[in-house]
């Protein structure tokens, strides 16, 4: 029996003026067979126009213990949009 | 046919009271639970299980069709067979990659499938004899398996559902192909259309039984339906398709293999006859027609296969040990 084939993620890039996005992952022993086997799993209907594969070890990711610490201060901070000022309807747009 | 993957399964949780009632705060309130999210063992295993088995018939599914590719009666046919029979691989790779998210290996499910611990739909041990099978899967098989995925994709575990997104999409195609074949066939010579309804006959039960057992032998129905990894129950979700199927039969100008099917004003849905529940219990349990057959091809390929994933993980090794080298003489 082989020993298990590494993971890649793969990211795809719908049409130009689009980012890349993340759409899944699959199993290749390498990169070239991991971009070959990423375009006949996630592009067989015209979802993309370039593919980026990264091995799914290199990727580090935040702790979603630690989700409240990370992202709630955020939540709080309100007078960061701008609907918290108040702009004069004789000003109009801004 | 993927609600045959909870047949039993142990979902029973060791976890607090308070972090069930945290945990199930999350599903009620309609949150999806992503990878590495705290959740229940139970719920962990649950999915684990349903999604793997759900994976192995996508891939096994491969089988019955893969059959009549080179057989396919034009290249219109062929064609459209090869690119729906490529589908259900890619199915069952957005599958396994889920379930693996939950922390059990790619390895580890299809040496389960190649064992035979692991189970597939049932529907994939009944043979496919005539051309016309390849119309009435695509039509009843594909359109039953639309009818159960279509709520997985509000399943409460997120990489669950985003598959199943991917899945719905793809597969509409592939229901239409199957009813374009049974139009053409049921309009066609008095022996076209005998060979439609001859495997509209053999399919229609085998179809009503991948939604699994009835809602009172399901056991683990009622916990799957408060996570949110069922949004419907067994019977429910049979008689959705029945309510659906039974127009476009009359459409085809075919009949449904029933003598007790009609309709109930009362309810406005189809009431049907008795489904032969130990043939369905016989052939999930291992022994249907060609339960064997399929896994042996699934073995052989595995097996034939060996020599491929060995070349290329060496061959990976061998390129990657070069580059290291080089950087180190550059260095």
């Amino acid at each position: 029996m082989s020993s298990e084939i590494p993971l890649w993620e793969v990211f795809i890039r719908p049409r130009n003026g689009l980012a890349h996005r993340h759409c899944g992952s699959l199993h290749a022993a390498d990169e070239t067979m991991a971009i070959q086997a990423a375009r006949d799993v996630y592009t067989r209907r015209g979802e993309g126009t370039s593919v980026w594969v990264v091995p799914s070890a290199a990727i580090t990711a935040s702790d979603p213990e630690n989700k409240d610490e990370n992202f709630e201060p955020a939540e709080s901070k309100i007078y960061r949009h701008p609907t918290f000022y108040e702009v004069p309807d004789e000003v109009g747009h801004m | 046919m993927y609600s045959q993957g909870l047949i039993g399964t142990d979902s029973r949780s060791e976890e607090t009271p308070e972090f069930l009632e945290a945990f199930q705060k999350r599903i009620d309130a309609d949150e999806k639970i992503e990878p590495n999210d705290p959740m229940p063992e139970g719920y962990r295993k649950t999915l684990v299980r349903q999604i793997g088995q759900h994976a192995h018939s996508e891939i096994v599914g491969m089988l019955p069709e893969g059959n009549w590719i080179t057989r396919a009666p034009s290249l219109r046919r062929k064609a459209a067979l090869l690119a729906k029979v490529q589908d259900e691989g890619g199915h069952g790779l957005y599958l396994y990659s889920a379930a693996e998210t939950l922390g059990v290996s790619r390895k580890q499910m299809t040496e389960e499938l190649l064992s035979g611990k692991a189970k597939f739909s049932s529907i994939f041990s009944y043979p496919t004899l005539s051309w016309a099978d390849i119309g009435a899967i695509g039509w009843l098989v594909d359109g039953a398996a639309i009818m159960n995925q279509i709520p997985l994709c509000r399943c409460s575990y997120g990489p669950y559902a985003r598959a199943m997104i991917r899945v719905c999409k793809e597969e509409s195609f592939h229901q239409r192909q199957g009813f374009e074949i049974m139009t053409v066939l049921a309009q066609g010579s008095d022996e076209q259309k005998e060979m439609a309804q001859d495997a509209l006959n053999r399919f229609w039960w085998p179809a009503l039984m991948m939604f699994g057992p009835h809602d009172s032998e399901s056991s683990n129905g009622d916990q799957s339906m408060a996570w949110k990894i069922k949004r419907f129950t067994n019977d429910e979700l049979r008689q959705k398709f029945v309510d659906a199927t039974v127009p476009q039969a009359e459409y085809l100008g075919l009949t449904l293999p029933d003598p007790d099917l009609k309709y109930n004003e009362e309810t406005g849905s189809y009431d049907f006859g008795a489904i032969d529940w130990d043939e369905f219990w016989r052939t999930v349990k291992g022994g249907g027609v060609m339960t064997r057959e399929r896994l042996a091809a699934r073995n052989k390929a595995w097996d034939e296969g060996e020599w491929v994933r060995d070349a290329a993980l060496a061959h990976a090794a061998k390129r990657k040990a070069r580059k290291e080298a080089a950087q180190h003489a550059a260095e």
